[in-house]
């Protein structure tokens, strides 16, 4: 076997596993396409979004069955629940990824705070009030 | 903690915070849900600063804005009169706004913190999520500072007109959406800015035309709006506790300011162009010709009321000025005990926010269970023998159900004028709110006792116990 040759067949045996190389990745292109479109191609905003709408009808319907006598104390308990917030908050300060976000989540926690200690203080005074007769 | 331990317990957190709002059902078991409420916000707190990646520094900087931030909510909340209850509210409502707007400046400034991009490099989702969440904070801020303001008697009740006021909103309103498109596109620190200002203004130009009645429907809706922007913040840093307890309670606060309006039956619309009420207050000039009034004494009253076997009390907002609640309570005692049955009829709108009449009344030991809502109540007023109106004049206005020009007209009333005989407990003749005549006071079996609500009742009582 002359060298021109082996380097012939190299060649030719090099040609043919890049073909193979190729049709292996049409064919895994093709089964990634058949096999698992959703979890490639969703955007994270779509979860969330979904998530929001059905939050949105629990809220209607956990809602529409307080009693109106609790009205007040259901907007103030919305209220110290929305100061989940400071979850947000919490993440700026302690990750810590830049002094302006720390200050700015010191800031946003400082002001949660005082809503969930005081949403939950005045919600729980009022609910005390409630008696039965006798 | 993993990233996953902690979204499940935000998960369990989210639960939680269901359960303490189905808990308000009932009187019964709404104190267990306030407490399951309660458990939940701490979860969702040790689950954040257990998280990996956090810095002790900071973690040591969180626990100081909690304790600092809680000894003054707590103090605030141990105080205040429930008179005060809805200036509370919304001075609440203002921190959260202004909460979710420090949170969207500390996205923009460090978005790694919250995986959505580099610092001006931010994906153009979360540019619109965050832009969302940082103008629906600002406007419930600002909104809610008027709204306390108002509500505190810091600033007048009145209604603040001026000339093309709602082309000059529209205006910023259109403003403000081309701004967010902007800033989307580009990112710009300084447009996130702009942002923020002009939404403020907005939120302040939105709540001033708006008078002070009509403020139990202006909390509402901005307890909504702080539900929304804590929905929008949870959407910019991806975080679903957020998103789910910013949906309930902009929910809760939609639901509530529904209820607010179909009690005055007006549209959300018509409340937020202001102005209501601005052309009444003197006494309506038609009162002339409708005949005399009939003005009874204190002792006359306490002589008609110890001979009824039943008794119902229409207890109003002027109820709630006059701190009258108290002496109201001590009345239905003493009738109680001269075997006169006696119950409490309060109107939706009754008050300066939802369910403000029940937590006056309910302080005043008033037992849950014998007052009641406009519908349970309504088909009883024929067969009592007194309705007692304590600072309460538009709700019980036949005038919304038979006068299709007055500006009262559909708004649900209750059916005071099927008692035998109607007490009315105010100052003078002023008309109400809506600056409608009442024609009720003309009619024979009605009886007016002038004066303060808490003076007139305590001699009222005085009067019972000869």
């Amino acid at each position: 076997m002359n060298p021109t040759e082996l380097a012939n067949q190299a060649a030719a045996t090099a040609q043919r596993a890049l073909e193979l190389a190729e049709q292996a990745r049409r064919a895994a292109e093709a089964a990634a396409a058949t096999a698992a479109p959703a979890a490639a191609a969703v955007e994270p905003f779509l979860y969330l979004l979904t998530i929001f709408l059905l939050a949105c009808f629990v809220g209607y319907y956990v809602v529409w069955n307080v009693t109106p006598a609790l009205h007040s104390p259901l907007m103030s308990v919305t209220n110290a629940i929305s100061s989940v917030i400071v979850v947000g908050a919490i993440l700026a300060t302690g990750l810590g990824a830049s002094w302006v976000a720390v200050v700015f989540g010191f800031l946003a926690a400082l002001l949660a705070s005082v809503n969930i200690f005081g949403g939950f203080i005045v919600t729980r005074r009022m609910l005390a009030m409630f008696k039965r007769k006798g | 903690m993993s990233v996953t331990v902690s979204t499940l317990a935000y998960l369990v957190a989210s639960v939680l915070f269901i359960l303490a709002l189905r808990g308000l059902s009932h009187p019964e078991t709404s104190r267990q849900g306030n407490v399951y409420g309660m458990v939940g916000m701490a979860i969702a707190i040790v689950a954040t600063l257990f998280r990996p990646g956090m810095a002790g520094g900071g973690i040591a900087l969180i626990l100081l804005a909690l304790a600092i931030g809680g000894a003054v909510g707590a103090y605030i909340a141990t105080r205040i009169q429930m008179t005060a209850l809805p200036q509370l509210v919304a001075a609440f409502h203002s921190l959260v706004g202004m909460a979710a707007v420090f949170v969207a400046a500390a996205a923009l400034y460090a978005p790694e913190s919250f995986g959505i991009g580099t610092r001006g490099h931010i994906k153009t989702t979360s540019l619109v999520e965050m832009s969302l969440g940082l103008a629906i904070g600002a406007i419930t801020f600002s909104g809610s500072v008027i709204a306390f303001l108002k509500l505190d008697g810091r600033m007048s009740g009145a209604p603040i007109l001026f000339p093309n006021q709602h082309w000059l909103n529209l205006g910023l309103g259109v403003l403000l959406v081309v701004l967010i498109a902007a800033f989307v596109s580009g990112g710009s620190e300084v447009l996130f800015w702009l942002i923020a200002i002009l939404a403020f203004a907005l939120g302040f130009l939105l709540i001033i035309p708006i008078g002070g009645a009509d403020m139990p429907v202006i909390v509402s809706m901005l307890n909504s709006y702080s539900g929304w922007a804590a929905a929008g913040i949870g959407f910019t840093v991806g975080n679903l506790l957020l998103i789910i307890t910013g949906a309930l309670v902009g929910a809760s606060g939609a639901i509530l300011s529904y209820i607010m309006c179909k009690g005055m039956n007006r549209s959300i619309i018509n409340v937020l162009l202001g102005g209501f009420g601005t052309e009444g207050g003197a006494p309506a000039a038609g009162g002339a010709d409708r005949g005399a009034v009939k003005v009874g004494s204190p002792e006359d009253a306490a002589f008609i009321m110890k001979n009824a076997s039943k008794v119902i009390i229409v207890p109003g907002y002027g109820m709630a000025v006059a701190q009258a609640q108290q002496v109201v309570r001590e009345m239905a005692d003493l009738l109680k005990k001269e075997g006169v049955e006696v119950k409490y009829a309060i109107h939706p709108v009754a008050g300066r926010m939802p369910g403000h009449m029940n937590v006056l009344l309910a302080e005043a030991n008033v037992p849950y269970d014998e007052v009641f809502e406009l519908e349970e109540i309504n088909p009883e007023f024929a067969e009592a023998d007194v309705a007692y109106v304590i600072g309460a004049n538009d709700v019980t206005n036949p005038a919304a159900k038979t006068d299709p020009s007055s500006p009262i007209y559909g708004m649900p009333i209750l059916d005071v004028e099927k008692a035998k005989t109607v007490f009315f407990v105010k100052r003078s003749m002023a008309s109400g709110y809506a600056g409608v005549d009442n024609e009720l006071f003309y009619r024979p079996n009605t009886m007016m006792l002038f004066g303060d609500a808490k003076k007139v009742t305590q001699e009222l009582v005085q009067a019972l116990q000869r």
